[in-house]
């Protein structure tokens, strides 16, 4: 998956910004490319948790669908731990088309990883951060 | 019936469909995890076994999103 350079400063300033919380969101695409963050809100308001405002799901989809764009990926932060899928990731990965990205705030320099997640088991995606 | 589906202009063979039938039928396997919306109202859930949709219905479902760090 290509995402712009643009984005990924986004949500790493989105996660660090939301610290000790995990930040999430959309990504919108084009095509295989990543050119917009929907930042949404952590409902659950936790540092090891996060679910979407569902009324901000439905209004993010909207505009993508306005910009010719579609959810192409799922980003949250791990605050604290690796850029890997936890357990409860995994659980509740239940959409096998949907890339899941990862923002690892626990070093110094912040770490993306991007990951698909079909019945239980993980396959890692390159990411690449293209101009833009 | 014609309707309007996640954004996409479709028509359902059924004249009479219930949001539980309809999720079914667009291959939603988790519709207990699912958040729908009909004609931008939010539905509860304990509705989609009754709730009929109506030809010309704006009906939205998205996957609910959650995760986190914690094991």
């Amino acid at each position: 998956m290509n995402m712009w350079k643009s984005v990924y400063e986004k949500i790493i300033e989105h996660s660090q910004n939301d610290m000790p919380l995990e930040a999430c969101g959309y990504l919108g695409g084009q095509n295989a490319t990543v050119v917009e963050a929907y930042c949404l809100t952590n409902i659950d308001k936790s540092g090891e948790h996060f679910s979407f405002d569902p009324k901000e799901q439905f209004d993010a989809v909207r505009a993508m669908r306005t910009k010719n764009q579609r959810a192409v990926a799922v980003y949250h932060s791990h605050p604290q731990t690796p850029a890997r899928p936890s357990q409860e990731d995994i659980r509740l990965a239940l959409d096998p088309e949907m890339i899941y990205v990862i923002v690892s705030l626990a070093a110094a320099k912040p770490e993306v990883r991007a990951f698909k997640i079909v019945k239980n088991e993980v396959f890692e995606e390159p990411l690449d951060i293209i101009d833009g | 019936m014609k309707l309007t589906i996640n954004g996409e202009k479709k028509e359902v063979a059924s004249e009479s469909m219930t949001v539980t039938e309809l999720l079914a039928n667009q291959g939603v396997e988790m519709p207990d995890m699912v958040s729908v919306q009909i004609n931008g109202d939010f539905l509860e859930r304990e509705t989609f076994d009754s709730r009929a949709v109506r030809d010309g219905d704006e009906i939205d479902f998205l996957y609910f999103m959650g995760g986190g760090s914690r094991e």
